[in-house]
C-alpha cells in the first residue's frame, strides 16, 4: 500500500449511480437558469438533458426538468442544495423506473433519403405518435414523442436510413392521477 | 402618494433601517451617486480601505467579531472582482456580508462598457444569493431581502448590483419584514420530544462519548456558547472543536481536548477515532477534520446538529440528524435532559471513567510540545508568550493562513466566542490584517492582534494605511521565517526538500515599513527579549507591526498526513521517516 502524505484524501469508493429526473419550480427571474445550472456544474453534478419553460404567467413560475445521473448521496445533495436557493419553490426527484411517473421527450427528425427508406422510417416511427411536419421530394421532418431511451434507440435504427438532423427537447415529467406534486 | 426617493437615497434608508453603523468600501465611477448620498447620513460611517479585498475582509472581521452583518460598498468592474475573494471567504465560513456594487447604467449593460463586468455572474457561485436591480422600485425590497438572506439560517454573503442610472432614478421605499423567507430550504420545524429523547438516550448509553463542535455554535450567538458550556458541565463529556469553533467552549477548561483535525491534538483525534458516540454540533465534517473518510471514526454512532440540511449527510452518514439553530436546539435539549436526569454526571461517571483514563493517556503524549531554544525564537514559543501576556485582557485574535495560523490555533487558548477570526474554509492569505481593522472598528479600545506570517501579510499590507487613517491601534504580530512556511513544510515532507519558490528572497524591512506607513515597528530576534518587546507592543496605543524573527525550519506538528485516519498522526520530525509515494504527491 502506497503511503500517501498528501494534503487531500484519496477518493473513497463510490456507490451505484442511477438516472433521476429532477423537477424544479422556480421564479422566472433574471439569471434563474444560470443559478440552477451553475449549481450543477460548480458542484460537479451531471446534466443529461434539460427542459425549461414558464408554466404560470401570472406567478412567473418556470418549471425546469433535469435528467441527472448520480449516486443516491449525490442526488440527495442536489435536492438539498437546490432547495436552499431563494428562487426555488419546490423540488421533485423521480426515479426513472417509478411506474407512477410519466416521462416524455419530444424529438424532430429530418430524413433525406430515397422514398423507400423514407417509408421505412415513417413505419418505424408510427408507434411513437409520429406527425409529419414538413415534406419535400427528397426529405421530410417527423415529430415523435417517446421515452428518452426509446428515442436513443430509434436514432441508431434510422441513422442509416437517411437521418440528417435531430432536435430533442429533453425529458419532461408528470405524476399520474389527480394529485399534483406538492 | 408616498414620497419618491432616489436609488441612492433608498440604499441609505435601507441601511439605516437595518441599523448599519459602518460601511467598508472604495469609491469609483459607477457607485458615485451612492457615495454622494453619504454626506446626508451621519449615523453611517464609511471606512475607506486601500483595496476592495481589504474592505471585504474588514467587513468580515467586523461580522465575525460582532455577530452583525458586515456591509461592503464597491464600484463596478475591478471593484467587484477585487471583492470576490472576500465573498468566497465569507461563503466558506458562513459569515454574513452584504455587498453593494455599482454597475454601469442599464442601457450599457452587455456592451463591454468601461469598468463593466458580469458581477452577478461572477459572484453567483460565491454568494448565498445575488441580485441585479433593474427597477428602482424593486430596490428597497431587494436590499431588505439581502439582509435577511445574509443573516438568517446558515449565514453568508450576498451581493446587490445597482446600475448607475438606478441610483439616480426616483422610486418608492418600503420596509416590511418578509415573513415567508425560507431557511436554507427547510421550513422552520420544531425539534420533537421524540428526537430529544433519542438524543438523550444515545448519550446515556454511550461509554465513549465526545462533543465535536464548530463555527455553527459561534454563529448561533453568545447564548449558544453558554448553553454548550452547560451541556458539557452536566454531562462531563469530553469536547473538541474545529478551527472555526474555537472559543465557543473555554480552551483552558479541563474537558476541552484542544482542536481536532489535520493539525489537531493527539488526544482530540484519537478520541474522535475511538469514540462510540460523536455529537457534532454546528460543524460540517470538513476534509481537514475527517482525514480518510473510510476510516473516520469507524465504531461510533453519530449525531449531527446543523442549521443547513445540505450539510447533513454530505460527507459522513449520521445516525441522528437534527436540522436546527444551535441555540434553540441546546436550550430545548438541556431543559428536557435536566428534567429527567438529575445528577446525571455523578451517576454516569463510572460509565465514562475508562474513557477519560484513555484520553488522559493520550494527553500524556503532549502532542503540542516542541523543543525550545534559547538562541532562536521558536514560533510556538512566541505564540505562547503572546497568550500569557495578553490573556488577562479582552483580546481579539485574527490570523493569516499557514503555519502561524495553526500555531495560533494550537497555542493560544480562547475562552470566549467571537474572539478568534480566521479564514478556515477558503484559507485566504492576507485575511488577517484587514480583518483586524474590522474587529477594531467593532471593538474600540480592545486589544486586536493579527498573528501573521510575513508572506501572507504582504498580500494586504496596504491596509496598514487604513489603520493609520482611522487611528486603529491594531497589532500585526508577524512570525517571520522568510518562507511560506506551510508550503515549505509540504515541500519538505512531499517533494524531497525541493523548496521551489517558497522562499521570499527580498522581504521588506518590516520596521521601516511600519514607519513608512506612520505606525510603529518593533523587531524581536532573541527569545530573551521577546516578553519585553511584546509588552512594548501591547502598551503602544498606535498600530504596530511586530517583526518576530523565528526559526526558519520549524514544522507544524502534530499532523495527520492526508489519506490517513485520525489515529495515524505524525507527532514530530522523528515520526516522519516514511518513503514518499508518487501517488501522494499528485494529491497535494
Amino acid at each position: 500500500m502506497a503511503k500517501s502524505k498528501s494534503a487531500y484524501s484519496e477518493p473513497t469508493k463510490l456507490g451505484k449511480s442511477d438516472h433521476h429526473i429532477i423537477v424544479v419550480w422556480v421564479d422566472n427571474e433574471t439569471g434563474v437558469l444560470a443559478r440552477v445550472i451553475g449549481l450543477f456544474s460548480g458542484r460537479g453534478y451531471n446534466i443529461e438533458s434539460l427542459a425549461v419553460a414558464e408554466v404560470d404567467k401570472l406567478k412567473h413560475l418556470s418549471r425546469i426538468t433535469i435528467v441527472s445521473i448520480g449516486t443516491p448521496e449525490v442526488i440527495e445533495q442536489i435536492k438539498l442544495q437546490l432547495r436552499k436557493l431563494l428562487c426555488v419553490h419546490k423540488v421533485a426527484d423521480f426515479n426513472r423506473s417509478d411506474p407512477d411517473i410519466l416521462f416524455r421527450e419530444l424529438a424532430l427528425f429530418k430524413i433525406a433519403s430515397s422514398s423507400k427508406n423514407q417509408e421505412k422510417v415513417k413505419k418505424i416511427c408510427k408507434k411513437y405518435n409520429s406527425i409529419i411536419l414538413d415534406k419535400s421530394k427528397k426529405s421530410f421532418v417527423i415529430q415523435i414523442t417517446a421515452l428518452r431511451r426509446e428515442i436513443d434507440k430509434l436514432i441508431t435504427v434510422i441513422k442509416p436510413l437517411g437521418l440528417v438532423s435531430v432536435s430533442r427537447t429533453g425529458a419532461v415529467a408528470m405524476t399520474r392521477g389527480p394529485e399534483a406534486f406538492k | 402618494m408616498p414620497k419618491l426617493l432616489s436609488g441612492a437615497e433608498i440604499v441609505f434608508k435601507a441601511l439605516e433601517d437595518q441599523k448599519v453603523e459602518y460601511i467598508f468600501g472604495y469609491p469609483g465611477g459607477a457607485v458615485l451617486p451612492i457615495y454622494d448620498e453619504l454626506k446626508n447620513h451621519k449615523t453611517i460611517k464609511h471606512i475607506l480601505a486601500r483595496h476592495e479585498q481589504g474592505a471585504g475582509h474588514a467587513a468580515e472581521g467586523y461580522a465575525r467579531s460582532s455577530g452583525k452583518p458586515g456591509v461592503v460598498l464597491v464600484t463596478s468592474g475591478p471593484g467587484a472582482t477585487n471583492v470576490v475573494t472576500a465573498l468566497a471567504d465569507a461563503y466558506m465560513d458562513s459569515i454574513p456580508l452584504v455587498c453593494i456594487s455599482g454597475q454601469v447604467p442599464t442601457h450599457l449593460i452587455g456592451t463591454d462598457a468601461f469598468q463593466e463586468c458580469d458581477t452577478t455572474g461572477i459572484t453567483r457561485p460565491c454568494t448565498k444569493y445575488n441580485w441585479l436591480v433593474k427597477d428602482v422600485n424593486d430596490l428597497a425590497k431587494v436590499l431588505h431581502t439581502a439582509f435577511e438572506v445574509a443573516t438568517s439560517g446558515r449565514p453568508g454573503p450576498v451581493l446587490v448590483d445597482i446600475p448607475k442610472d438606478i441610483q439616480f432614478k426616483k422610486g418608492t421605499y418600503e420596509f416590511k419584514k418578509n415573513k415567508n423567507l425560507k431557511l436554507n430550504g427547510s421550513k422552520k420545524k420544531k425539534i420533537s420530544e421524540k428526537e430529544l429523547d433519542q438524543f438523550i438516550e444515545m448519550m446515556k448509553k454511550s461509554s465513549k462519548p465526545i462533543f465535536y463542535t464548530g463555527g455553527g455554535v459561534i454563529n448561533s450567538g453568545p447564548e449558544a456558547s453558554k448553553l454548550l458550556r452547560e451541556l458539557v458541565s452536566i454531562t462531563g463529556f469530553p469536547i473538541t472543536s474545529t478551527l472555526q469553533g474555537l472559543g465557543a467552549f473555554p480552551g483552558s477548561d479541563s474537558n476541552f481536548l484542544g482542536m481536532l483535525g489535520m493539525h489537531g491534538t493527539y488526544e482530540a483525534n484519537n478520541a474522535m477515532h475511538d469514540c462510540d458516540l460523536m455529537i457534532n454540533i454546528g460543524a460540517r465534517f470538513d476534509d481537514r477534520i475527517t482525514g480518510k473518510i473510510d476510516e473516520f471514526s469507524p465504531k461510533s454512532k453519530k449525531i449531527h446538529v446543523d442549521i443547513d440540511p445540505s450539510s447533513i449527510g454530505k460527507n459522513v452518514k449520521v445516525d441522528l440528524a437534527l436540522v436546527s439553530d444551535v441555540n434553540i436546539f441546546l436550550s430545548n435539549l438541556i431543559k428536557r435532559f435536566k428534567a429527567k436526569n438529575k445528577n446525571f454526571i455523578d451517576i454516569n461517571q463510572k460509565n465514562i471513567k475508562n474513557w477519560w483514563q484513555q484520553i488522559n493517556k493520550w494527553r500524556e503524549k503532549k502532542s503540542l510540545s516542541f523543543i525550545n531554544s534559547n538562541k532562536t525564537i521558536k514560533p510556538q514559543y512566541a505564540v505562547q508568550r503572546l497568550y500569557e501576556l495578553t490573556k488577562d485582557k479582552e483580546t481579539y485574535i485574527t490570523t493569516e493562513v499557514g503555519q502561524h495560523q495553526m500555531w495560533a490555533a494550537q497555542h493560544y487558548k480562547f475562552d470566549e466566542p467571537n474572539r478568534w477570526m480566521t479564514s478556515g474554509g477558503l484559507g485566504t492569505m492576507g485575511f488577517g490584517l484587514p480583518a483586524a481593522i474590522g474587529v477594531q472598528i467593532a471593538h474600540p479600545g480592545k486589544l486586536v492582534i493579527d498573528i501573521a506570517g510575513e508572506a501572507s501579510v504582504l498580500m494586504t499590507m496596504q491596509e496598514m494605511s487604513t489603520a493609520v487613517q482611522y487611528k486603529l491601534p491594531i497589532k500585526i504580530f508577524i512570525l517571520n521565517n522568510e518562507y511560506m512556511g506551510m508550503v515549505r513544510q509540504w515541500q519538505e515532507l512531499l517533494h524531497e526538500k525541493n523548496y521551489l519558490e517558497s522562499y521570499t528572497a527580498a522581504l521588506p524591512d518590516f520596521v521601516k515599513l511600519a514607519e513608512a506607513y506612520g505606525c510603529v515597528g518593533i523587531r524581536a530576534t532573541k527569545p530573551s527579549e521577546l516578553d519585553e518587546k511584546i509588552n512594548e507592543m501591547i502598551n503602544t496605543d498606535r498600530p504596530v507591526i511586530f517583526d518576530c524573527m523565528v526559526d526558519k525550519m520549524e514544522n507544524c506538528y502534530p499532523m495527520i498526513p492526508s489519506g490517513k485516519a485520525h489515529n495515524q498522526m505524525l507527532l514530530g520530525p522523528e515520526d516522519d521517516k516514511e518513503e514518499i509515494s508518487a501517488e501522494g504527491k499528485t494529491l497535494v
